[in-house]
């Protein structure tokens, strides 16, 4: 990384510790914020975090491993996670995972090479009523099948 | 897409989609007192709508007897369960009803600060939400003197969550709100005692807060007409899986699943999962029982599955879900889960053998006495209601479905 890329990084998160506060209850909304915009939390920002928030490292790096929206490698510009839930199972999610895969040549769980996406699996997104259904980043896509969902990945950026 | 409000007019009820004015709760709840509103709530009967259908009128009153210099609120939205969704159609269609009751909720226990804690797959409302809470600020239904009374400050904050299903336990919740991963602690003590920072806390379902302005304004009696003797009130139930008309329904307690299956138009049922995966699979047979905390207790999650799916494959669904969402802390859960998802892989090769099985629904048994928390408690219920109730099924195929 480079030293003006980390002077950034850290003022980013002097900033992020001066919106949401120093205390540990603030520690999983800057992390929030730090993988909204970064996609990932780099060890950097995990040792900048713990610095400023004076608390060691590892409790940092703990509370990301345990959170599945939280990553401590890069991930790509868009997350695009697919409910692998019952309801959404038996509404077609296996078509939608095949034609995504084929799409973008690459499995659940990678990202493209040009880092425009990831696939992920996740749990129940309450949308059992209108499965199969994902979100991209936040925003959650319903009623998907093969034909849809490459229209709606074609379109982000 | 229909907008909210178009949505929101087809929706009938008789508690929750009845119909409300904001503000109409606070101000009676700050016309009744506190006394009156904890007497209210006790003779009503409402019960917790997570699940769990702890009396929310003793949450409450215990909060509201301890003596602490800060107390808090907060409303666990992290509606995880497979097949659950009522608290989005709650939050995006009812925020008034859910806040409102919060901000009594303050009112009663003597809360200055009231939490939202939102799973992280809902931040795409998190918005909405916000300039919902702004809407009443300016109302002044938040904030300092709500409604005239100089006394009562309360305010309500939202705070997202990041993909954990075992946030939605109330201590792991309340770690994971001090910035901690989410495991649960153990109780007692209770969050009612030692809850957010230590501090009396009660933890309350957004169906549960949501009902709190109905029973304010039209009395405790009134909430008791609907329902049985031990289930009061209504319930909202999330329904998907194989029926031509899924989405949230709000029935009095007592409904059986027969009555549910014909409003929702399911054809050749099979199977009903209810309670989501931590719940349990009932067969044809019992579909004559009702929902209700005396006999099948429900979080609401209704999943339907019909005459062509294979229920072992919905199973390993379930089974799937635990190994990936147990926290780790505790043995039984962390370890059993696995054991038997690999049961079940064995029934799917046909390489099992009953002896082994048998084995597997005891170990089941002790983690339902032995987990930590509800998760490990819970989630052996599927394992072994699927493989009582759909034993034919399963093990003369070996598995491997029709």
């Amino acid at each position: 990384m480079l030293v003006m890329e980390r002077n950034n990084l850290s003022a980013e998160i002097e900033e992020l510790i001066k919106i949401y506060g120093p205390e540990r209850s603030s520690l999983l909304q800057i992390l929030q914020a730090i993988q909204r915009k970064h996609k990932y939390i780099s060890d950097f920002a995990q040792q900048e975090v713990a610095r400023l928030m004076n608390i060691h490292p590892v409790e940092v790096y703990s509370v990301i491993s345990f959170y599945s929206f939280l990553h401590s490698i890069p991930q790509g510009r868009n997350i695009v996670r697919l409910c692998q839930t019952i309801s959404c199972d038996m509404k077609g999610k296996e078509d939608v995972k095949s034609a995504v895969e084929r799409e973008l040549g690459i499995r659940f769980g990678e990202t493209t090479k040009d880092k425009r996406v990831t696939l992920e699996f996740t749990n129940c997104l309450g949308m059992c009523d209108q499965g199969p259904a994902m979100i991209i980043n936040e925003r959650v896509y319903t009623h998907l099948n093969a034909e849809k969902v490459i229209q709606i990945l074609n379109e982000i950026k | 897409m229909e907008s909210i409000t178009e949505r929101k007019k087809t929706r009938t009820g008789p508690v929750l989609f009845s119909s409300y004015t904001q503000g109409e709760g606070v101000k009676k709840a700050l016309q009744l007192g506190r006394e009156d509103i904890l007497f209210e709530l006790k003779s009503s009967g409402l019960r917790g709508r997570g699940g769990a259908g702890f009396p929310t009128s003793t949450k409450w009153m215990l909060t509201a007897a301890s003596i602490a210099d800060e107390k808090f609120i907060v409303c666990n939205a992290d509606e995880g369960e497979p097949g659950t969704f009522k608290d989005r159609v709650l939050l995006l269609e009812y925020p008034e009803l859910v806040f409102e009751g919060m901000v009594i909720a303050g009112f009663t226990i003597g809360a200055k600060l009231g939490l939202v804690y939102l799973r992280g797959e809902y931040e795409y409302m998190l918005k909405s939400l916000q300039d919902y809470l702004e809407i009443m600020r300016n109302e002044n239904l938040l904030g300092k003197s709500i409604l005239g009374k100089t006394d009562f400050n309360f305010d309500i904050e939202i705070r997202l969550g990041s993909g954990s299903y075992v946030c939605g336990e109330e201590t792991a919740l309340i770690e994971s709100l001090e910035g901690y991963r989410g495991e649960p602690r153990n109780r007692p003590p209770f969050p009612v005692d030692t809850g957010y920072m230590g501090n009396p806390t009660v933890v309350n379902n957004v169906e549960t807060l949501a009902s709190v302005p109905h029973i304010v304004i039209k009395g405790g009696e009134w909430f008791k007409v609907h329902g049985t003797s031990k289930s009061t009130g209504s319930k909202l139930f999330s329904v998907s899986g194989d029926c031509e008309k899924p989405g949230v329904y709000e029935l009095p307690w007592g409904t059986t699943i027969n009555e549910l299956l014909n409003i929702i138009e399911a054809k050749n049922t099979k199977a009903v999962q209810v309670g989501g995966a931590s719940g349990v699979c009932l067969p044809k047979s019992q579909f004559d029982r009702s929902f209700a905390y005396e006999d099948v207790a429900t979080g609401g999650s209704v999943i339907i599955f019909n005459e062509s799916r294979n229920m072992l494959k919905v199973l390993k669904n379930f089974m799937e879900f635990f190994v990936e969402e147990s926290c780790g802390q505790c043995t039984p859960c962390r370890i059993g889960n696995v054991k038997l998802l690999e049961g079940i892989k064995l029934i799917e090769k046909g390489s099992f053998t009953f002896s082994y099985i048998n084995k597997l629904k005891d170990l089941g048994r002790t983690m339902q006495v032995t987990s930590k928390c509800g998760l490990g408690q819970s989630s052996p219920n599927s394992f072994i209601s699927i493989l009582e109730n759909f034993k034919d099924e399963i093990f003369q195929t070996n598995g491997r479905g029709k």
